[in-house]
């Protein structure tokens, strides 16, 4: 019998020799060249350099002249700032409690056994493949107070109804969350559905067994059993929060006035419509901030808890 | 410290959501006509009508005539059905000086795409590929930091890709913004794939080699026969992902002419000359989201499946 | 013991990941057409070895030499060696005949010389009415022989498995160890077998290897590995049910268990203490006399069975001797009952003893 596909000289050495560590498993490390400049590059880089440059006078174009805090402070002193993060936190809160609630109430039903089951999902998760700015037109168009809901409710006769999110300072934002929620939902509530069929069937007869009711049963059972799909649910909505953008553009421009502005407005109207490169830079900076407070407790929770608990 | 939590978080809402699925596991179903089943078939009708009013009004208003839309109500049917709005969408609608209609921004949205998606899909298989199959010292540092960067504001990051592609000459061009998208879609579509071919048995994979095949001949002629739902899963998430695109899209192209069909879906509608015409916007929008939502109705379960993993992307 | 010719020699192998280590200056000489057997419980480093051996995991330090060829940084496909696994690992995508020629096409043999050599495996592992299926119209059996075929038609030296039956169910577990058996002595390749399973070790090897720990703890034949284990956890693992260990003190002839004082007249010592020294005394369920035997033992001794297992075509007893519980493996025709009373002989000629403090056999 032979060795069919040695190559006996030039094996030989190979074989006998460590190759170089920089030359070992070369084809992995060319083919992941992108990745590693896009990891490195992109997105590392491009975060240092726009941390450093939020500390310059850089206005119509990046210059390295230091301005120490100037551009924080200016930030923090706009009222168009202000109003941006405000707006943030309250869309941000009422989102959250909303994604959760709904997206579990109605994983929740679905999960009972009924009929049309696939119907319903379809229909609650279609929003979810449409773009922010397809949804922030549509519901333009539905809250449009002269020919939309308003008018509707007013011709059934309740003439004195008044629902105008869009032209009203005050609730503009909720306005954005009827939207936000209509599209977003579907999602959140495709997760807890998973996560609702990946318990224990076996839970739902000693629950049963124990005589205790439904509802009872998912808060004081399930819901805690599901820890882990409501971390992720979580983060997946604070991310989807903090970059809150083509969804104002669409619905109402950041009107009226500056009502309904956000933060990722203010940098992208700071870089590429006010010329005004440095604010960008720092508000931007003021993001990554937002996205490291919500991400660190949830990376230790995650993280410190199941590796060294 | 090799994964971030990230990563355990959408693999734990991936799997379950592809495998779980299929069958109710809930309480014991209650008999018909009970009251507390008349609550929550009444609940998912009403909560139903929210979800898709929408899609309804869209389609009424677009088959209207705008002095029917002036004097009816958005929710009537149409009594007249026209399909003026839609063509003029499609041909006419102006933003600012061109009046050619959304057709444009389609074609620049369908260049913009499919280079975009194939370049995407390809090199994070073959990322996800090597990350899973191919380790090596760092390796998976590379791809924490990739993960990461899913997670950081693109606002962030904005700025110095305008530069970087300022000085490749690329500022402006199809080229940059397909190569924007490739970036950014990088982190969810390697993590989908690693996922993946981090479940393929390893012993296929030593058996391929003691066979003698290397890195490309495992990856094409052993791992990519075995692997085309992800792939189709990977390209849905995708197609949606960038036919979607505000942000990039209105960031990185020079000029008006340009335009992705998203923004110059916006520009129509949001312009503030001229009289609005209800029908023909709503009739644009509907244009617009068609792509996704044939794609969303066409591909049932690996839609799910693929917005589980790509929901990531926020 | 040093082979002349060896097929496969393992030189000061050493394997870290990180601060775990997972083999340690590791020495092994198989022989040509030696059938050798890893064996040890999980996490002993075997299969870890075995991908060493394939060039599948990179070794910290060493040598791995085959044929007479250093191959330590080799290719896999490059050291002669065909792989058989656990999990089949065949191409889902490929036919059978696929599977089979994958390896051979990658090498760029002819076509003539690739189907002479399915022809070939296919007879000898009779699976040619499969060789246009995919391994999914497979069952277990079917598909394990494809595995087999696939290191076979490479026509190389060594073969090595990695627990190979262990997805098998029971019966045909037994049939293709069989198989393998046959298979061995037609072709006189040199195999090196990856197993937790002691029954397929006893039946298989030439020789074994038991490891722990990244170490091996004895290597020898099953005769060897059986009758005179060179160590406590060697006698331990081999046989089932395993030995009783008795603590005690060896003092000249004699060693003195709790309530017994055994003679030690018939055992061969491998190096006899020279003082009073404490040992431990291990005896296997088999080796316990009853009935006829009685008569040759040099050691009697009455005890109460406490517990009847009866296993068909052997009943194992337990009982309390010597301040444990003993296990003794009588006939399957044996009427016992807990409660009986029974007579029992011992024979330190087949017993095994060990240094209490090394462990060691003495």
């Amino acid at each position: 019998m032979t060795i069919s596909d040695s190559r006996p000289d030039a094996g030989d050495r190979a074989a006998a020799r460590r190759p170089s560590r920089l030359f070992r498993n070369l084809p992995s490390k060319i083919a992941m060249l992108p990745l590693i400049f896009t990891a490195v590059v992109v997105f590392l880089g491009g975060t240092i350099w726009t941390v450093i440059y939020s500390f310059t006078k850089s206005g119509l174009l990046p210059r390295l002249s230091w301005a120490g805090l100037d551009q924080y402070e200016r930030l923090w002193s706009s009222r168009k700032w202000i109003v941006s993060i405000e707006n943030l936190a309250i869309y941000g809160f009422f989102s959250l409690i909303g994604t959760l609630v709904i997206g579990f109430t109605l994983a929740a039903l679905l999960d009972r056994k009924i009929r049309g089951e696939a119907v319903f999902r379809s229909i609650f998760l279609y929003p979810f493949a449409l773009s922010f700015i397809v949804t922030g037109l549509v519901w333009q168009w539905i809250l449009n107070p002269e020919l939309g809901l308003q008018n509707v409710v007013r011709e059934m006769g309740w003439t004195g109804f008044s629902f105008d999110p869009l032209n009203n300072p005050d609730i503009v934002m909720f306005g954005l969350l009827i939207a936000g929620l209509w599209q977003g939902t579907g999602l959140i509530m495709c997760i807890m559905l998973a996560g609702l069929r990946g318990i224990d069937e076996d839970i739902w007869k000693a629950a049963r067994v124990d005589g205790i009711g439904t509802v009872k049963t998912y808060i004081r059972v399930i819901i805690p059993m599901m820890r882990p799909v409501f971390v992720t649910s979580l983060v997946l909505i604070g991310a989807g929060i903090v970059k809150l953008y083509d969804l104002v553009v669409a619905q109402t421009s950041g009107g009226p006035g500056i009502s309904s502005e956000v933060p990722a407005k203010y940098v992208m109207t700071a870089m590429f419509g006010g010329q005004n490169l440095g604010q960008g830079f720092a508000a931007s900076t003021m993001m990554l901030v937002m996205v490291v407070i919500i991400l660190i407790p949830w990376a230790y929770l995650e993280f410190g808890g199941k590796k060294h608990g | 410290m090799a994964d971030v939590g990230i990563l355990a978080a959408t693999k734990a809402a991936e799997q379950p959501v592809t495998a779980l699925l299929d069958s109710p596991r809930g309480p014991k179903p209650v008999r018909r006509f009970s009251r507390s089943n008349i609550i929550i078939y009444g609940t998912l009708f009403v909560v139903a009508l929210y979800y898709a009013l929408p899609l309804y009004v869209m389609i009424v208003t677009s088959l209207k005539g705008m002095p029917e839309i002036r004097v009816g109500n958005i929710f009537a049917p149409p009594l007249e059905v026209t399909f003026q709005p839609w063509v003029k969408a499609w041909q006419e609608a102006c933003t600012g000086i061109n009046c050619d209609g959304l057709s444009r921004g389609f074609w620049n949205s369908f260049q913009i795409l499919i280079p975009s998606v194939i370049l995407s899909v390809a090199i994070a298989s073959v990322n996800g590929y090597a990350l899973s199959m191919w380790k090596f010292r760092g390796s998976e540092v590379f791809f924490t930091l990739l993960m990461i960067g899913a997670f950081i504001p693109y606002q962030v990051m904005l700025y110095p890709i305008v530069i970087m592609l300022r000085e490749a000459g690329l500022y402006g061009s199809l080229t940059g913004l397909v190569l924007v998208h490739v970036a950014f879609g990088m982190p969810i579509n390697t993590l989908l794939f690693r996922n993946y071919f981090a479940s393929i048995p390893e012993e296929l994979f030593k058996a391929a080699r003691v066979d003698g095949a290397g890195f490309w001949a495992i990856f094409f002629r052993i791992m990519l026969p075995m692997s085309l739902p992800i792939f189709v899963v990977a390209l849905i998430i995708q197609v949606t992902g960038i036919w979607n695109d505000f942000l990039f899209g209105v960031t990185f192209t020079s000029s008006p002419e340009r335009y992705p069909m998203t923004v110059q879906l916006n520009n129509i509608v949001n312009s503030v000359q001229g009289v609005k015409e209800y029908n023909v916007n709503m009739a644009a929008t509907l244009l617009t989201g068609l792509v996704p939502l044939v794609i969303y109705f066409a591909s049932g379960k690996l839609f799910v499946r693929g917005i589980a993993a790509g929901a990531v992307k926020g | 013991m040093t082979l002349l010719n060896p097929s496969v020699s393992i030189k000061n192998l050493d394997l870290s990941f990180g601060a775990v280590k997972v083999l340690q200056n590791l020495n092994l000489d198989i022989g040509d057409g030696e059938f050798l057997v890893l064996l040890g419980s999980s996490g002993c480093g075997k299969s870890t070895l075995l991908n060493v051996i394939a060039g599948l995991l990179e070794p910290t330090d060493g040598q791995i030499w085959i044929k007479g060829r250093n191959v330590t940084w080799a290719e896999p496909s490059e050291r002669g060696i065909g792989m058989v696994f656990q999990s089949y690992a065949l191409y889902p995508q490929m036919t059978v005949e696929g599977n089979l020629t994958f390896g051979l096409r990658n090498a760029r043999v002819p076509k003539a010389e690739i189907a002479k050599r399915v022809a070939r495996a296919a007879e000898i592992l009779q699976i040619e009415p499969l060789l246009k299926r995919k391994p999914g119209a497979l069952s277990g059996g079917q598909r394990q022989r494809v595995a087999i075929g696939r290191a076979l038609v490479r026509d190389v030296e060594v073969f090595l498995f990695d627990e190979p039956l262990s997805n098998l169910d029971a019966k045909l577990r037994a049939d293709l160890r069989v198989e393998l058996k046959r298979l061995h002595n037609n072709l006189q390749n040199t195999m090196i077998y990856v197993t937790h399973d002691q029954v397929e070790a006893m039946t298989l090897a030439d020789r074994i290897a038991i490891m722990k720990g990244g170490k091996i703890m004895q290597l020898g034949t099953p005769a060897e590995i059986y009758g005179k284990p060179q160590n406590l956890y060697v006698a331990d693992f081999i046989g089932s049910p395993s030995m009783t260990f008795f603590d005690g003190t060896v003092e000249g002839d004699v060693i003195r268990i709790p309530d017994h004082d055994l003679p030690l007249g018939t055992y061969e010592f491998a190096q006899r203490p020279a003082s009073v020294r404490p040992a431990i005394i291990g005896i296997r369920p088999e080796h316990v006399m009853t009935g006829d035997n009685l008569r040759s033992a040099p050691y009697k001794a009455e005890v109460i069975a406490d517990l009847v297992e009866p296993m068909g075509s052997d009943t194992l007893v337990h009982c309390a001797f010597g301040g444990q519980t003993m296990r003794v493996r009588m006939d399957g025709q044996a009427q016992v009952r807990a409660g009986d009373r029974l007579m029992i002989g011992i024979d330190p000629g087949a017993a095994s003893l060990f240094d209490k403090e090394t462990e060691a056999r003495l």
